[in-house]
């Protein structure tokens, strides 16, 4: 089992005729995912490598099916590409592009409110079910299917957690990247909740970073509704107050978002938290 | 993106917000003359992106303008150092002079974004001139909050609201209700994600006018605003972080000792970590980016060796989006440019292309210290640094 992803996924790719989309697109097929449409638009008629491209969303999904979105559209039009979407019912939107202004997210979260589609990211790299199919630029190969399931807030630190759980042995139900945004799709709570009804998810692996309070709401709601092992870890002990750290949303500001402050609120609530950031997978280990 | 307070107060009377009659100069004669059109009697500014100018002597008060002359003398060129300058301070290349108001009472106004609901905040506080971190610590029941509607804009019973909460009545309530309003408007349309007036001035009058002004903006939105590109001013930046953005570099200068190359912003910052875990200091947050080019892994390189304080360089990469080869390709083009290094070098790579990027590292003419995981890794540098602190 697993969530949002897995054979039945029909992915259509937005930005596909670009160097990004297009390989990415190819590595999302390569890794066992159904691949169904690209789309840009001004493109349509052509194809990448046996994908058909379309010039909007609409004509992809009439014509192909398409359930899910992997989308990697140039940040000044991203958020449009994320409503075109979900304007065209598209279930699962997975927005990998970085960069995109909050003015336009506040603009897409408005936009979704009236739409039931689900939104992963932006500024994420994308969920993956190992074993059944992946939307996303990781790594295919470090996963393990399995029993863990995996949020997070960054890209290439859950690779590192990752890796730790399969050189364990520890595989995983599902990976999602929630993404490093202020405001983004799905929160840690969102993706928590649909772990929580996948009983094929023994625990869960949570890595945070400083800024905002996510991670503060997360522990609340983990302590009052979740039972089931979860490890946390958080990024950013060591980040200047003030400071934006790469990630928009990375930034300890007012006093507000520190690395102590979710750390406490995450013990408190009864989750494991890894001290080092090397043993994420071994904290795993000693609750399994 | 941050700008000055004399750019701000620009920006926020073009939106209606009222503010006190000012010049920007960068010559004490003229500031005497300043002076002078305002009446004989000004505020002489220090411009730098810091606050708590006031409390370092950046901020004086003068009743002549020979006063103004010498104030603005004493002020321009000088190192200011307040609690966010750090020890060494900013140089002072401009100061605003103002008006010099009577103060009846000073409160505070900021609009910024409230990341729970992803929708702006208005927020407001009668104790002016205080932290509003600090207001916010000891008496929270003291701050007002009004949450906006970013399509909508802010509406007229919500501005009302905030000026009635904040303890004002009457034509002063709705000169703050005006000003309020103003502000979430600049705010909106200037992909601001700070507008902070501190102190928010009442005259005796019961005029209300931005005393202060600070403002600073959405990086990710700036390429729909060249106005305030334009206003971008390079000397209140960091030198060293000046020049990693000219190569779309995310590089943050640190106080440590082991410069530290990742690729990915949670990585990044984990790497920092494990270093102060492992009993050393990062001198630097540096995060190569997704699609890293060869290019700008070896200015990156060659960025973390100029720094004087580093003793040992940590590479920690883990290929997603950035191939692993590619990284190692850049590393070795910049060491085969850089010529001998003389600190050492702790390389872990991980993920795609590995096998490839491993290779091209163990055929370069340099001698790595080649960790296997992340705690190996930290546990390395540090030693190659001279050992813990």
């Amino acid at each position: 089992m697993a969530i949002w992803v897995n054979d039945d996924t029909r992915l259509l790719v937005q930005g596909i005729t670009g160097n990004e989309g297009e390989f990415h697109a190819l590595g999302c097929r390569e890794y066992g995912t159904q691949v169904v449409a690209g789309v840009t638009p001004g493109k349509g008629g052509q194809t990448v490598q046996d994908i058909p491209v379309f010039d909007s969303v609409e004509q992809a999904r009439a014509e192909t099916g398409c359930n899910a979105t992997m989308i990697f559209v140039p940040p000044p039009f991203a958020g449009d590409a994320i409503m075109e979407a979900a304007g065209a019912g598209i279930e699962l939107v997975v927005c990998i592009t970085e960069g995109i202004p909050v003015a336009d997210m506040m603009r897409v979260k408005a936009f979704l409110r009236d739409h039931p589609t689900r939104l992963v990211g932006p500024n994420c790299p994308g969920v993956i079910s190992p074993g059944l199919a992946k939307i996303g630029i990781m790594p295919g190969h470090i996963h393990r299917q399995g029993r863990v399931g995996v949020i997070s807030r960054s890209g290439t630190l859950t690779y590192e957690a990752v890796w730790q759980l399969s050189n364990l042995e520890l595989g995983q139900t599902t990976c999602v990247g929630i993404g490093g945004d202020p405001i983004n799709g799905s929160n840690f709570i969102d993706v928590l909740s649909a772990f929580k009804e996948d009983s094929a998810t023994e625990a869960v692996v949570l890595i945070g970073e400083i800024g905002g309070t996510a991670e503060e709401e997360a522990a609340e709601w983990v302590a009052a509704n979740f039972d089931r092992p979860v490890v946390g870890f958080i990024a950013g002990r060591t980040a200047p107050p003030g400071r934006r750290m790469g990630h928009a949303g990375a930034i300890v500001s007012g006093g507000k978002g520190t690395a102590e402050a979710k750390i406490a609120a995450l013990n408190g609530a009864g989750i494991h938290v890894a001290e080092s950031p090397a043993e994420i997978g071994s904290t795993v280990a000693k609750l399994l | 993106m941050k700008i000055h307070e004399y750019q701000a107060k620009e920006i926020l009377r073009k939106y209606g917000v009222a503010t006190p009659r000012g010049r920007v100069t960068t010559d004490a004669a003229e500031a005497s003359e300043i002076c002078k059109e305002w009446g004989g009697r000004c505020v002489v500014k220090a411009q730098i992106h810091a606050g708590g100018r006031g409390k370092g002597g950046g901020v004086k008060l003068a009743a002549s303008p020979a006063e103004a002359e010498s104030a603005a003398d004493a002020i321009l060129g000088m190192q200011l150092v307040t609690k966010q300058t750090g020890a060494g301070g900013q140089k002072v290349r401009r100061v605003l002079i103002e008006e010099a108001l009577d103060i009846a009472s000073e409160l505070y106004l900021s609009v910024l974004l409230d990341r729970q609901t992803g929708r702006p905040l208005v927020m407001g506080s009668a104790a002016g001139g205080m932290d509003i971190e600090e207001v916010a610590a000891k008496t929270p029941e003291a701050i007002v909050k009004q949450l906006i509607d970013p399509h909508l804009g802010i509406q007229p019973f919500e501005a009302r609201r905030v000026a009635r909460l904040l303890g004002l009545s009457g034509a002063t309530a709705k000169q703050a209700a005006k000003l309020v309003t103003a502000l979430v408007r600049a705010y909106l349309a200037t992909d601001a994600s700070l507008v902070e007036i501190n102190p928010l001035l009442v005259t005796g009058e019961g005029d209300v006018l931005a005393l202060d002004a600070k403002m600073s903006f959405d990086d990710n939105a700036l390429f729909r605003h060249s106005e305030i590109q334009e206003m971008r001013d390079v000397d209140e930046e960091d030198p060293l972080e000046v020049e990693a953005s000219k190569f779309g570099l995310n590089y943050i200068k640190l106080d440590g000792e082991i410069g530290c190359m990742v690729n990915g912003a949670g990585l990044a910052m984990s790497t920092m970590d494990i270093i102060k875990l492992y009993g050393s200091e990062p001198a630097n947050f540096l995060d190569v980016g997704g699609s890293a080019s060869q290019e700008a892994v070896k200015n990156a390189f060659r960025l973390l060796v100029s720094d004087p304080s580093v003793k040992a360089v940590l590479i920690n990469i883990f290929g997603g989006i950035a191939r692993t080869d590619r990284i190692a390709a850049g590393v070795v083009a910049a060491l085969e440019e850089l010529g001998e290094i003389a600190v050492p070098v702790v390389v872990r790579l991980e993920g795609t292309n590995v096998e490839l990027g491993r290779k091209i590292l163990h055929e370069a003419d340099f001698n790595f210290i080649v960790a296997t995981h992340m705690a190996d890794a930290a546990q390395k540098v540090v030693e190659a640094a001279g050992g813990s602190r």
